[in-house]
């Protein structure tokens, strides 16, 4: 037997493509490479703290503000893109407009802008002087260097997330359940919230957190609008660079821990959340 | 509640589906929709319902005599039953059910005790009481088919229409919900229009059945006035098997090869191209000719298990023709494949081409 890994055959279902074994051997290597061990990696260094000095560093003013922000602004940002995104995908699927196609292929330049670009783009846009900032001076609304500016940057580089998963269910719907509802009285409203909007729910969440862990990791565009201040606009990867440059490797990834470790735990609930929603819905079931 | 539709055309893109077809049906009937996949009867059916508007603006759709033409689909009280159901899967059967009572204005919304209520009513009437808490994933075919029935009825329609309600079941589950169909439409009496492609559906499900082909009406009639009266040679080929013999008609009788036919009751006037048609069970097959009109033919099949026996043939020619006997016809000819029999149609029909002389 050349079978390296032997699987229990209980655990095997029965599939007319061969390589069962070696794929899962491959995947499982693979993923232990790109993820498993860079990580571990964090908690090896991480683990040259003492406790006091590790829970010092965690629980330090500045950074719990920045946890705050980085999480705040990312779920704020995911919730914009999770509204938004919807209707984008909806009017790509359902409407046929001159420039459809463009707009379709607009929708995925977030993913390939360098993210440094976009921040320094969106600086200058929402600076006091800049095209749109201007207008909302007067407003008494500030979007560089504030809060506000972040969620902006990261709704621009979630976009694509939501749009993308949406689209493909949306365009699965058939038309016939939408006619049903209409004619049993439903109206349009209606047949949205009760029938449309329940079976994209799913989607929209895979979208959601998608967006939501792109937007938690994110530096390169926030680090430009965000002007950087301790305590008001300091995202948490900042911190951690900022501590790798005073050569506190430790204490970088001693936060980069506990960012890992909360994100893990939201999308688990998420994704948890998700197969509810699947499995009610007969999805999955 | 009667239904008129009068000048219905209905193209889409370059594809006509429907040509000024008009159409009556009287309240309380059960009438089909019967034609070939294109024939139009699904869109004829939508634009009944209002899921569809016809194109021009002389074409009407009247309910008891009221013009419902252009109002929308919600508001013109139809219960529609889609051909895959269209039940929303994140719902409950009795979610899926009360639907159409749940999405009405407050105003006119019954309370919950009664929403329930009538929901476990017709869940009764579609013998789904026990499956209330189920989705629809968790259901079988013919079981979606009746929640999809009960959620129709909920909302009280005054016309139910059905898109090929039994297409996509399997043939035991079909025969028995037909013969269900049946008796609810006895003892609900709305007034029913289902669209099929399945002439024996038609026929057995039907009062009056609705002959479609191209866009245009064929044939309006009972089941049997359009089996045993068929307008033309469309409908009787569409409604069951037919023997099919070229030839031609001359001074008032049709000539096919040795089969020479008096008119019987049809005026016939001389055509070059002629076309004979008899259906197998209105073939006699003879040891000699006797002095009747008749065609040699050598036995290549016998098919005796089912209620009648199914006999292929073969003329000199090589042309298959079909005929049925009963067991006792077969027991009396002694039949065997390899024999050579003669055939005479009992009954038939000729059919000239209208262009012809």
């Amino acid at each position: 037997m050349l079978n390296i890994i032997q699987i229990p055959r209980r655990l095997r279902k029965y599939s007319v493509l061969p390589g069962f074994g070696l794929s899962l051997g491959y995947a499982l290597l693979y993923l232990g490479l790109i993820v498993l061990l860079p990580l571990s990696a964090i908690v090896t260094r991480t683990a040259q703290l003492s406790w006091e000095q590790f829970w010092a560093t965690v629980t330090d003013d500045r950074v719990v503000a920045s946890y705050r922000l980085t999480f705040g602004a990312s779920l704020a940002a995911a919730l914009l893109n999770a509204v938004f995104g919807l209707l984008v995908a909806w009017v790509i699927v359902r409407y046929r407009f001159p420039g459809r196609k463009l707009v379709d292929a607009m929708v995925d330049l977030p993913f390939a802008l360098p993210t440094a670009v976009a921040g320094i783009a969106l600086t200058t846009l929402y600076a006091r002087n800049g095209w749109i900032g201007q207008w909302l001076e007067p407003l008494g609304i500030k979007v560089a260097y504030t809060p506000l500016g972040i969620i902006v940057a990261l709704t621009f580089i979630g976009l694509p997330f939501v749009v993308r998963t949406v689209q493909p269910v949306l365009e699965d719907m058939s038309r016939e359940v939408e006619e049903a509802a209409a004619s049993l009285g439903a109206r349009p409203w209606q047949t949205f919230r009760r029938v449309i909007l329940p079976e994209l729910l799913p989607a929209v969440l895979t979208g959601f957190t998608l967006a939501f862990a792109r937007a938690l990791g994110e530096y390169g565009s926030v680090v430009f609008i965000s002007g950087n201040m301790p305590m008001r606009t300091e995202i948490t990867p900042l911190l951690i660079i900022t501590k790798l440059e005073q050569y506190q490797y430790s204490e970088a990834t001693a936060i980069a821990v506990v960012m890992l470790a909360a994100s893990f735990v939201l999308l688990l609930v998420i994704n948890l959340l998700q197969r509810w929603l699947s499995v009610r819905s007969g999805q999955s079931a | 509640m009667s239904i008129e539709v009068r000048n219905i055309s209905k193209t889409f893109g370059n594809y006509t589906a429907l040509k000024s077809v008009s159409l009556r049906i009287d309240g309380g009937e059960l009438i089909a929709l019967l034609g070939p996949s294109g024939s139009g009867k699904t869109t004829l059916l939508r634009i009944i319902a209002g899921l569809e508007r016809p194109d021009d603006s002389d074409a009407a759709v009247l309910f008891d005599d009221e013009d419902v033409t252009w109002r929308e689909v919600g508001e013109r009280q139809v219960g529609f039953v889609f051909q895959h159901y269209a039940l929303f899967r994140h719902m409950t059967v009795f979610e899926n059910v009360a639907f159409g009572l749940r999405v009405r204005p407050r105003s006119r919304r019954p309370s919950k005790a009664q929403i329930r209520e009538k929901v476990r009513e017709l869940l009764r009437l579609v013998q789904l009481e026990s499956l209330e808490h189920r989705y629809p994933t968790q259901l079988s075919g013919g079981q979606r088919q009746r929640v999809a029935l009960a959620r129709a009825l909920a909302v009280e329609p005054r016309i139910l229409l059905l898109d090929e309600p039994f297409g996509a079941l399997d043939a035991k589950v079909r025969q028995e919900l037909r013969r269900w169909l049946r008796r609810l439409h006895e003892e609900i009496h709305v007034t029913t229009v289902f669209v099929t492609h399945d002439q024996e559906e038609a026929l057995e499900v039907a009062d009056r059945i609705v002959v479609m082909n191209e866009g245009k009406i064929e044939q309006i009639g009972t089941p049997d006035q359009v089996f045993h009266q068929p307008a033309n040679e469309f409908v009787m080929k569409f409604l069951g098997q037919v023997n099919l013999f070229h030839g031609r008609v001359e001074g008032g009788r049709g000539i096919f090869g040795s089969l020479v036919l008096d008119s019987g009751g049809q005026e016939l006037a001389d055509a070059r191209a002629a076309r004979l048609l008899v259906r197998p069970h209105e073939l006699d097959l003879l040891p000699s000719p006797n002095g009747r009109p008749s065609v040699k033919v050598k036995v290549t099949r016998i098919q005796a298990a089912g209620p009648v026996v199914r006999v292929e043939l073969a003329d000199e020619r090589g042309q298959q023709l079909q005929a049925e006997l009963t067991h006792a016809q077969r027991r009396e000819l002694n039949l065997t494949v390899g024999d050579i029999v003669h055939v005479s149609p009992r009954d038939a029909r000729i059919f000239v081409d209208d262009y012809s002389i």
